[in-house]
């Protein structure tokens, strides 16, 4: 049974539809990689999953149970986190608050703990006191992908984690997917920077528009392929 | 040495303002919420307290103590099925509610509690007195401000050393986030509220016992509650207690040149802080 199913999801915000029936699924432990321009609904996907945007309860099934309609808070109980897109840390909380949070949810006896994620990422353990918003904007990072480890998940959810990040930055955060993988964990990224996302998943889709336009696995698609989806036409 | 007295009685005063203005302060700082009923609530909570001295025979600290876990319940209930359905991003609504809720409150306690004027008897508390030497000041004020100073200290504690209090400031900065780390904000808006309403229950039992009180007199208090916060700098729980002890000291300076001029003397004071300090004299960093 896939861990994420998604059946002909739509998404709207009013009168503006975003998402024109997304079929997606996630298997356990599987690294999905989310692709598309800006605008595709790419971040409207993933508010979905996480119930910020409510659905019709049909459309999303976590292990074969709808979830379309359910609260943010509720989708976590269930074990889907999300690193939301800007980072969002809380600007009042230090750093270890900013994990503590992440934790207060937590599910069963998983491998994250405050010291797990210290040694993740060993910088955070020295800026723990500081104000979570006062780290530079690689570090921010790592607090977000922290605090959502911190419960638990068994779908961990990355929207564009390297946007607006240095390559060196970047190459250090996606250093630690291996050590998430390793818990068994399975992974959405949303991400701009389609030679990364291909490098690191499993399978890939390309969304534009609110459409499914590509789905292949990472290792076999074509360039071409990945630009008609992209852009819509022959590379 | 009459004006040592006079701000001594002063900073005791602004303990009772800042009673009633930490309530507010909380659900301000937490939700962007001005409760125009908080005044209302303060007398509303008198009122049970005064109820429950007279139907069970209790003094009214204890009766307070019974008090208390009501006005969380109704606190509680009143965000979660009321006030959590109309807060959003246009801050009209929940101003209209609160309005309406504050006329309902008051004609509702002159319905059931008419017009007269009460009190909360406490004998000979409420003329006792202690001698520091320079001044002699009233046992009940002291404990009026001792009570303030302890209610800021414990909301600090619980603020910045609970998981509640990290909560309460995770939603205040941003509730979808919150949410997404698995905090139902509606719910801990609701024991905010809960929690705010047991502040309301100790100003009131201060105010019942510190002056007569009838169901006319809560906008009055929501306002000096709210000239508190506002000189403290908006969602500043220390800067609440400085406000409440600057309108005290104030309106005690202005009675003693002349005794009409005592609450203008207030007012007069938080439109001199507001033009030197608009934002509050210690606004909190983030907004």
């Amino acid at each position: 049974m896939a861990l994420l199913e998604t059946h002909g999801l739509i998404a709207q915000y009013g009168q503006f539809k975003a998402l024109f029936g997304i079929d997606l699924h996630v298997d356990p432990g599987e690294c999905v990689a989310i692709i598309g321009a800006n605008g595709a609904g790419k971040t409207t996907l993933m508010r979905s999953i996480t119930g910020v945007i409510r659905n019709v309860p049909d459309q999303i099934h976590h292990n074969g149970q709808p979830i379309g309609a359910l609260s943010p808070d509720q989708i976590l109980r269930r074990g889907i986190a999300m690193v939301p897109e800007g980072r969002k840390l809380f600007p009042s909380l230090t750093v270890e608050e900013n994990l503590l949070i992440g934790g207060q949810v937590r599910r069963g006896s998983g491998r994250w703990s405050l010291e797990e994620i210290y040694s993740l990422f060993p910088i955070l353990k020295d800026r723990r006191r500081s104000p979570g918003t006062a780290l530079s904007g690689g570090q921010q990072q790592m607090v977000a992908i922290g605090r959502a480890l911190m419960s638990n998940p068994e779908l961990l959810l990355c929207d564009e984690i390297s946007l607006g990040l240095a390559p060196v930055v970047i190459r250090d955060i996606y250093a630690a997917l291996p050590a998430i993988r390793a818990t068994g964990a399975a992974v959405i990224i949303v991400e701009q920077d389609i030679t990364r996302a291909l490098a690191v998943a499993d399978r890939v889709y390309c969304l534009m528009e609110g459409r499914v336009t590509l789905t292949a696995r990472a290792k076999e698609v074509s360039r071409e392929a990945i630009h008609a989806a992209y852009f819509g036409e022959p590379a | 040495m009459i004006w040592i007295d006079v701000l001594v009685q002063g900073i005791l005063l602004g303990g009772l303002y800042a009673l009633f203005a930490a309530g507010l302060s909380l659900v301000f700082g937490i939700m962007r919420l001005v409760n125009l009923a908080h005044g209302d609530l303060i007398v509303f909570a008198a009122f049970a307290i005064l109820l429950i001295t007279g139907t069970l025979g209790l003094n009214p600290f204890l009766a307070a103590l019974l008090a208390a876990p009501l006005m969380f319940a109704a606190g509680w209930t009143l965000q979660r099925f009321v006030l959590n359905r109309v807060l959003g991003k246009d801050i009209l609504p929940p101003l209209l509610v609160t309005f309406g809720l504050s006329v309902a409150l008051q004609n509702g306690m002159l319905e059931i509690f008419s017009a007269d004027s009460q009190r909360l008897s406490v004998g000979r508390l409420e003329s006792a007195s202690i001698d520091l030497g320079v001044v002699t000041v009233g046992t009940l004020p002291l404990l009026t401000f001792a009570s303030a100073v302890g209610v800021i200290f414990v909301l600090n504690r619980i603020f910045y050393t609970t998981a509640l209090g990290r909560a309460f400031r995770a939603v205040s900065d941003d509730p979808t986030t919150a949410s997404l780390m698995g905090l139902n904000p509606k719910s801990i808006f609701a024991i905010a509220t809960g929690l705010a309403m047991v502040i309301v229950t100790l100003a009131a039992l201060y105010l019942g016992m510190r002056s007569n009180f009838d169901p006319s007199i809560g906008p009055a208090r929501l306002l000096y509650a709210f000239q508190a916060v506002i000189i403290g700098g908006l969602g500043s729980l220390w800067g609440t207690l400085a406000g409440g002890a600057i309108i005290g000291v104030a309106q005690t300076f202005g009675a003693q040149i002349n005794p009409e001029w005592q609450i203008l003397a207030g007012h007069i004071a938080f439109l001199v802080v507001l033009l030197i300090r608009p934002r509050g004299l210690f606004p909190r960093a983030v907004d």
